[in-house]
């Protein structure tokens, strides 16, 4: 360290006030680390490019993001439509929630694996706990933000975990909230919290390296690097290795982003807020499904034990017990590949986690609550029980002399990382299914697939659907007139079609408020002055806005185009249905309250073609489709540049990482 | 400390060549990847297209009579419209426009004599003139004076004294009838 030397002035000059030179060329160049180091030491540094990604596509975020109830959501949809790239920086963020969980769940998991919480790493292990935990505040206060139904439900379960505690709980709750519910003081906390422990992330990660630094890396071998020839320096072998693990992951992380944007989230959270009605299946998201699980797990009061108290004590320590793992596991043996015995069980562990996420995602219903009651006991008994006896019992194979070789090529890692994958899929998706399978068009819509795009025929052809017939009831308010100029309308169309409606001046002279005719600069004008009008207009039922409709519903596309011609004249035996509602097979419950809202020939196309109910469906749907995400075609084109980039970057790091790596193998 | 592999030959030239082709290949693509990946960040403080789309202005001009000012809001900026009277014209026509700072000739600012249209935002550093009330100080020229720095603006709305550097600029308008302007 004290040895560093420059051939330049300047950089002597620094060093001698600051000696950043020394430290970089001590911790990020030299710094030895263990030459058979797998792909599985990849996850720390790819944790880090991702907190940076987040960072960074945050603080874009909120300069356009807006903290209060009446603002929030439609802020949000303004940042997808309106603001440049906006829909690109919030897709980044909102998936790179759910990768930056994924990269720290392989990395803690491979700690566990290789025993890199044993002595001398217990502090280094407690930062990152610290850090995970930071993690999983930062991530909840962050899916409130948008001010959907999902973050204000997840929000009000999440806060009333704290009104377990007997005394002091409600006091804690208020103090959370800063009212008696959440609502505005709330979101505005919350976001200021959001934006606060990302920093305060950034801070432990510092800690984290400095700790490891101190007492150097594991290795697969989990055996201490004995002298040199055990070690090689973090630059070029690691910086390299890193950077080809970081394209590969980028393409993984970034085709969620440009062709399955909300894959890790929840439609109901494309409907605003409404503190008065829960939806009929909340989950929180699947990063904290396996906790959510054990929450749920205890049913049965005890004496001064409540049953929601001892979920709640158990939820927590659930995560706290990871801080006793160095002293819970009585093994000196570090890695898991010379542990016969750990290694099943840390494999039953990890099968054991996935199920409890299972579990947490579904309704606590029948059978899966004892599942999640066994599960439970057995992740405790893994850490209380398990672990303790394994390292008295179990007889490790010979340790070798000294590192030799890495073990895991790229290819088991690339397979490992799909069968996860799958797992969390499955999870995500794990909630949708219920009711009749959902009508498909003959042909596919226009806009599926890696590279398709919106009909632009059909979007105009919807258009006039939903000029013609939806708009006399639903409104659109997220939809401006001038957005129709994107489905090629001409710029004395769009006047047209705005100047039909008229919205409130600005107040004259005299200070009195009259109409002038909508611009094309306006919002689609609703049909009714507010909710309450279009209530007493349509028996009570309020028609929902259209703008998100697509994305607002699980399978949004078929689900509309399902329900658009899945009415029938009577309500079939044995489905009785309330006096002024309709049958429909698609609708949760059957009852609608829209009567059938298309047949053949309900519109006459301007473009000639013939307007069978079947087409009339697929217009509407392409056009709604194209309302929630209007980004759709610059998302998809834009990806595939992307990813060709992508492809020949992360090609040519893998060949100057076996260049480099050559004279070691 | 682990200098042995950090040293270690490359086992040929044509090895140290293949190195560094893929060295500066890897490095030249992914510095342009960056570069290009910069740019929506960038471009996300650009205004957006709701904000680009509250562009233009209608003023109704029937109501100002000669001599009177009117400030309307035009891209969050005032934007000053003035019903200049003959006078006013007249001294703002006579001006040697080569002695000015930022030379113009009223006619170049202007679409019908008796109708000024300006942004009124001092061009110094952004503060907005007095002069648009009866009451108002309107400089030596009879136009507007910036009371921040001391700018003063004759009655076509050029500067004429202090510290400012250009006129007050024309914004894009047109008379959509002889009673309204649309401005932008």
């Amino acid at each position: 360290m004290s040895d560093f030397k420059s051939n330049n002035k300047v950089v002597n000059w620094i060093e001698e006030r600051l000696p950043v030179f020394s430290m970089m060329q001590h911790s990020a160049i030299e710094y030895p680390t263990p030459r058979n180091l797998n792909y599985w030491w990849n996850f720390g540094s790819l944790a880090a490019v991702m907190l940076i990604i987040m960072i960074l596509t945050g603080l874009f975020l909120a300069m356009n993001y807006s903290s209060h109830t009446s603002l929030a959501f439609d802020s949000v949809e303004r940042i997808m439509r309106d603001v440049n790239y906006g829909w690109l920086l919030r897709y980044l963020h909102a998936n790179g929630a759910s990768m930056f969980f994924i990269l720290v769940y392989i990395h803690i998991f491979r700690g566990l694996y290789y025993g890199s919480y044993k002595a001398p790493r217990e502090i280094l292990w407690f930062i990152g706990i610290a850090i995970y935990l930071a993690m999983m505040a930062t991530g909840f206060m962050g899916y409130v933000l948008p001010w959907g139904q999902m973050s204000f439900w997840g929000a009000t379960v999440i806060t009333n975990l704290f009104s377990a505690f007997p005394v002091v709980g409600d006091f804690i709750v208020t103090l959370l909230w800063g009212g008696f519910s959440v609502d505005n003081p709330t979101l505005n906390r919350f976001f200021a919290l959001h934006f606060l422990l990302p920093f305060i992330i950034v801070g432990l990660v510092v800690l984290h390296v400095w700790a490891l630094h101190t007492v150097k890396s594991n290795n697969p071998l989990g055996i201490d690097m004995k002298g040199p020839q055990d070690s090689i320096p973090f630059h070029p072998y690691y910086t390299i290795k890193d950077l080809f693990g970081i394209g590969l992951f980028l393409m993984f992380y970034l085709a969620f982003v440009f062709w399955a944007p909300n894959f890790f989230g929840e439609p109901d959270n494309y409907i605003p807020a409404n503190p008065m009605v829960t939806p009929p299946h909340i989950v929180p998201e699947w990063y904290y499904l396996p906790f959510y699980a054990i929450l749920r797990a205890f049913t049965f009061d005890l004496p001064l034990l409540p049953a929601k108290l001892q979920g709640v004590l158990a939820m927590f320590s659930a995560i706290l017990i990871l801080f006793a793992l160095p002293w819970l596991d009585t093994s000196k043996v570090r890695s898991a590949k010379f542990r016969p015995l750990y290694r099943q069980f840390f494999w039953l562990f990890l099968a054991n986690a996935l199920v409890l996420g299972y579990v947490g995602g579904k309704p606590a219903e029948g059978f899966l609550v004892t599942l999640g009651q066994m599960c439970t006991a057995y992740y405790f008994a893994h850490f209380l029980i398990i672990l303790p006896i394994l390292g008295k019992i179990e007889k490790a194979k010979p340790l070798p002399a000294s590192i030799s070789q890495p073990v895991v090529k790229a290819a088991a890692l690339i397979a490992m990382i799909m069968v996860g994958l799958a797992g969390f899929g499955g999870e995500a998706q794990a909630n949708s299914g219920e009711g009749p399978a959902l009508k498909k068009p003959a042909t596919a819509f226009s806009w599926e697939g890696v590279f398709g795009q919106y009909d632009k025929a059909a979007l105009k052809r919807g258009w006039q659907v939903f000029h013609d017939v939806c708009s006399n009831c639903h409104a659109m308010k997220l939809v401006a007139y001038r957005n129709l100029a994107d489905i090629g309308f001409t710029a004395d169309e769009i006047k047209a079609f705005a100047a039909e409606k008229e919205v409130p001046a600005e107040p004259n002279d005299e200070g009195v408020v009259v109409n002038r005719p909508a611009r094309a600069s306006d919002r689609i004008v609703a049909p009714f002055a507010n909710d309450k009008a279009a209530q007493a207009a349509n028996g009570g039922a309020l028609p929902p806005d259209l703008s998100l409709m697509a994305k607002a519903r699980v399978a949004g596309p078929y689900y509309v185009y399902s329900l658009m011609l899945g009415y029938e004249d009577a309500a079939p035996e044995g489905h009785p249905i309330p006096e002024g509602k309709f049958f429909n097979h698609y609708f949760p419950g059957n009852a609608i309250s829209m009567p059938a809202p298309i047949m053949d020939d309900i519109v006459s196309y301007t473009d000639g073609t013939k307007a069978t109910k079947e087409q009339v469906a697929t217009d509407i749907v392409t056009f709604l489709n194209w309302a929630a995400e209007p980004e759709l075609d610059a998302r998809k084109s834009m990806g595939v540049k992307v990813m060709v980039f992508l492809g020949v970057l992360t090609a040519l790091m893998f060949a100057l990482k076996r260049q480099i790596w050559k004279d070691l193998h | 400390m682990a200098d042995q592999a950090h040293n270690a030959q490359p086992s040929s030239v044509d090895g140290q060549t293949r190195r560094d082709f893929l060295l500066y290949a890897t490095a030249g693509v992914g510095v342009i990847g960056t570069g290009l990946a910069l740019w929506p960040f960038v471009h996300s403080m650009n205004p957006a297209a709701d904000t680009l789309a509250l562009s233009t202005t209608d003023v109704d001009i029937s109501t100002i009579k000669p001599g009177q000012s009117v400030t309307v809001v035009w891209r969050g900026k005032p934007v000053f419209v003035r019903h200049r009277l003959p006078e006013e014209i007249a001294t703002a026509e006579q001006a040697a426009s080569a002695d000015l700072r930022d030379p113009q000739k009223d006619a170049d600012r202007i679409k019908k004599p008796e109708w000024l249209i300006l942004v009124g935002v001092c061009t110094h550093l952004g503060c907005v003139p007095l002069g648009q009330k009866p009451a108002d100080p309107r400089g030596e020229f009879g136009g507007w004076f910036c009371p921040c720095h001391g700018s003063h603006y004759d009655t076509s709305g050029r500067i004429r004294k202090g510290p400012a550097p250009k006129n007050l600029p024309v914004p894009p308008y047109q008379f959509t009838s002889d009673t309204t302007v649309r401005i932008g």
